[in-house]
């Protein structure tokens, strides 16, 4: 651990290969991390299925894939997938509990979760599936530094999808619409919006936010049926780092914690990445809520 | 019969019948063996969930450190089966108190669905740790000692210790309800704020209450990992998808915040389980989420919670007689 | 008299509101002190700053002599200083004589005392407690399930089953059936003289203050407007105009 740890000084380059990867892969956990604060910050709900809509977002650009689509098309089809599957969810279940206790929120969709884990489980097999995208590695500093083609423009993608959603929020009527909602959902409803159809409009997107996401996990780097929850509670964590309203500090967040990932996954050993990631979620609630404690309040 | 010569016949009968029920029906030991360990993980639960309103998704991580701690001392003690199981069964129970007073500094000051995510973050870790830890055997898990003695004697010991675990996890929390802690407890549950500004000693109190919990998980841990005879880290010690939700379904489903509730919940749970699951072959852990959404979607108030409201007289509550 | 509770220049802002702004008075041992003041003049806020439901910007407040503004709620609690609050809070999933039955003073030494047997001392107080606001006949129902008064009056009884030296009532009278508010000036005045609980009470109905209170300040916009006996700040045309311009 500590050779591990010294070794990063002696060879930055090998820090820098570690970060920028771990920087890559962190735009994909600023996609989800967007859309679970839009659930949460619209439908005051806290969304344990995330992980699962990205896990199942890989799966259908696989399948596309293995129907003979060209690669890329699975992210739109992916998204679509998803959105339907979002939708179909608030209608079947989430409605029913955007009005109850948050602990309810959490246990059902904590049950979906399950469900969706275990019905991919079953349908696709827990073996960790990969999709290659046919592009080649970029070297950087002479060849000490690889970057997969496909790691960079999954980066850059994954930062204009937040991009559009961010100026679909801004600027369209459904947009405006689902931010009135967040902002005062009884005000909204008697200015004739129709606040059931925004609730399942952003659930919807969402969904189809975090499927564009699994696709690109998928052709990037790999996916099996259990990477769920790890998913979520990166979401949750780059969520109660950054707050639900500010985009910049979401974006931060998630490249940071993909960089540290990557980095203290090197040093402590990757068979404790997971581990790590969930521990600092604990110390990061356990710390803002000591600091709100001194000035007598706590984590709301 | 007078009301109370008609209860000591009762508590009479069912103790006669969990005597008796090994030998009655010899093939369903293990099951029965089972039930008791569902009881207890129900009843640990609910003391946290229900009566101190602290909904925890991680109190599998106590259940797991017994497991460990216990087949650790196993290994390394070098005393006989009998002696190594019972004290490390013990320093499996005390070892889990620990671990609970000691995060309890830190996540028992979280409130409601941060409390219920950070212990669910905790529970995991847990798991992950233990999957990559050398000393405890890593990925590949640990076995237990061998029991010194004929298969049906080792269905009969593991089910009288666990039957005695529940046995005493019960009547302790029995106790417990009847004092003013348990209504401290539910002080809490109510309004925390309100009871800290009436001067209650609330960090302490859930600190208590975590730590008790933890203690029977704890030792149910040991026992259990003993039981199934191999510790594995994801899918026994810190099984979150199973034993981990089965703890928090029962409850709800039996009815939280009630004594009988969850010993309710457990065996209407496990019954269905043992009667269903083997039809569904690798489809029970889907049917299990569909569970958890339809009960706590449409059935929150649990069992008890609904003959409550339906027969207020006849359960405890008078909340409509004038 | 000696004073009990002395507050000296507390200024409390949240964000750019000043709720209070260098408020100063105080609240002799024994007597019946009064708040009034229009809405949002930082009755509220002044409260909770005192019993330490949040930090204040500046100032001192003193009991019985000793700075208490850097304790924490359940310090100060223990130490007798309590308070009701104006949107009543009662343990609503209890019984109403378990309701009083926590908020018994020893419960504020520790856990182990939880585990003593509460004494035949403690139950009888707790019931007498309950007559005394008119609520013994419903003490076996679930406290949500009393009415918003009938939750204020309970709330004031475990108040005094706390046995606190100072209470702190935020409109007593406030969802009280007008029929029944003479009934409460009544009982207020006896947990004054017959508990010795020194009370400083918020309210916004003028004839119940004017009757209550032995002193009365009255805040607006944040800082101490008014000070005196009720006569005094009745006559205040300061007071007049605080409230007749703020409606």
């Amino acid at each position: 651990m500590i050779d591990n740890f010294l070794l990063l000084f002696d060879y930055p380059v090998l820090s820098a290969d570690l970060a920028l990867n771990g920087l890559l892969i962190g735009a994909v956990f600023v996609l989800a991390a967007f859309g679970m604060a839009l659930v949460w910050g619209v439908l005051n709900i806290i969304n344990i299925v995330q992980g699962e809509f990205v896990m199942l977002g890989g799966f259908v650009a696989l399948m596309a894939a293995e129907a003979g689509l060209p690669v890329l098309l699975g992210i739109p089809i992916a998204a679509l997938a998803l959105f339907i599957l979002g939708w179909g969810l608030y209608r079947l279940v989430i409605f029913r509990v955007i009005d109850r206790d948050l602990f309810v929120s959490v246990l059902a969709t904590f049950g979906l979760s399950i469900v969706l884990q275990q019905l991919s489980n079953e349908l696709f097999g827990a073996d960790v599936r990969t999709l290659e995208a046919g592009l080649g590695t970029l070297l950087l500093f002479d060849g000490a530094v690889a970057l997969a083609q496909i790691k960079v423009l999954a980066f850059f993608l994954a930062l204009g999808l937040g991009l559009l959603l961010w100026l679909f929020l801004k600027y369209s009527r459904l947009g405006q619409a689902i931010r009135a909602t967040a902002q005062n959902p009884r005000a909204a409803s008697i200015l004739g919006i129709d606040t059931d159809r925004v609730y399942a409009a952003t659930y919807a997107l969402n969904a189809a936010l975090c499927g564009a996401a699994g696709a690109l996990v998928v052709m990037a780097w790999a996916i099996h049926p259990y990477i769920g929850l790890p998913y979520t509670v990166r979401s949750f964590l780059i969520v109660i780092v950054a707050g639900v309203g500010n985009i910049g500090a979401v974006v931060a967040a998630g490249l940071g914690l993909g960089a540290f990932e990557n980095v203290a996954g090197f040093i402590f050993g990757t068979e404790y990445q997971i581990a790590l990631v969930f521990l600092l979620m604990v110390a990061v609630l356990v710390w803002r809520n000591l600091r709100l404690q001194r000035k007598r309040m706590y984590l709301k | 019969m007078s009301r109370s010569a008609a209860r000591y016949a009762a508590i009479g009968g069912a103790g006669l019948l969990v005597l008796a029920a090994p030998f009655l029906a010899p093939a369903f030991v293990t099951q029965f063996t089972f039930l008791w360990l569902m009881i207890v993980f129900a009843l640990t639960w609910d003391l946290m969930g229900g009566q101190l309103g602290y909904n925890s998704f991680g109190n599998i991580l106590f259940f797991g450190i017994g497991a460990y701690a216990c087949a650790v001392f196993q290994r390394d003690s070098g005393l006989g089966y009998y002696e190594a199981l019972a004290l490390g069964a013990a320093l499996g129970g005390v070892l889990a108190a620990a671990a609970a007073a000691f995060l309890g500094l830190g996540i028992l000051g979280l409130r409601g669905h941060y409390f219920a995510i950070g212990t669910l973050g905790l529970g995991i870790a847990a798991g992950e740790i233990a999957g990559g830890w050398d000393y405890v055997g890593a990925g590949s898990g640990m076995t237990v000692p061998l029991f010194p003695g004929a298969l049906e004697l080792r269905s009969l010991f593991f089910y009288f210790t666990l039957a005695a675990l529940a046995l005493a996890t019960f009547l302790t929390l029995r106790w417990l309800y009847g004092t003013r802690f348990g209504l401290a407890l539910n002080a809490v549950r109510d309004d925390e704020d309100k009871a800290e500004a009436m001067g209650l000693y609330t960090a302490r109190l859930k600190t208590a209450a975590w730590s008790l919990s933890a203690f029977f998980l704890g030792i149910s841990g040991a026992l259990a990992g003993n039981l199934i005879g191999f510790i594995d880290p994801r899918d026994v010690a810190f099984a979150g998808a199973t034993y981990g939700v089965w703890m928090v379904l029962m409850a709800i489903l039996g009815g939280k915040g009630t004594l009988w509730g969850p010993v309710i919940g457990a065996a209407v749970f496990h019954i269905t389980q043992e009667i269903f699951w083997t039809y569904l072959l690798g489809w029970q852990r889907v049917a299990l989420g569909l569970l958890i959404v339809a009960i706590v979607v449409f059935f929150p108030q649990g069992i008890l919670g609904t003959l409550r409201e339906k027969f207020p007289g006849r359960f405890g509550s008078k909340a409509e007689v004038q | 008299m000696s004073l009990l509770l002395d507050v000296k220049g507390v200024t409390k802002r949240f964000g750019g509101v000043v709720a209070n702004d260098a408020v100063s008075l105080s609240v002799r041992e024994g007597e019946i002190a009064g708040l009034i003041g229009p809405n949002g003049s930082g009755k509220t806020t002044l409260f909770s700053s005192i019993v330490g439901a949040h930090p204040i910007d500046a100032g001192a407040i003193l009991y019985e002599g000793r700075d208490i503004s850097s304790l924490r709620i359940s310090e100060i609690a223990r130490r007798g200083l309590t308070r009701t609050y104006q949107q009543t809070r009662i343990y609503g999933q209890m019984p109403v004589i378990d309701n009083m039955r926590i908020s018994a003073p020893d419960v504020k030494e520790g856990i182990l005392p939880l585990f003593r047997r509460a004494g035949r001392a403690s139950e009888a107080r707790a019931r007498d407690l309950l007559s005394f606001v008119g609520l013994y006949e419903k003490r076996d129902l679930l406290a949500g399930s009393l009415s918003f008064g009938q939750q204020k009056l309970l709330e004031f009884a475990m108040a005094l089953m706390s046995e606190p030296k100072m209470l702190l009532l935020d409109e007593p009278t406030a969802g009280i059936n007008p029929t029944l508010i003479n009934g409460l000036i009544d009982r207020l005045k006896r947990a004054n003289k017959e508990f010795g609980v020194t009370l400083f009470v918020i309210e916004h109905n003028m004839r119940v203050i004017m009757n209550l209170a032995d002193r009365i300040t009255c805040l607006a916009h944040g800082q101490v407007l008014a000070s005196g006996t009720p006569d005094e700040v009745r006559e205040d045309p300061r007071v007049l105009d605080a409230y007749l311009g703020a409606q």
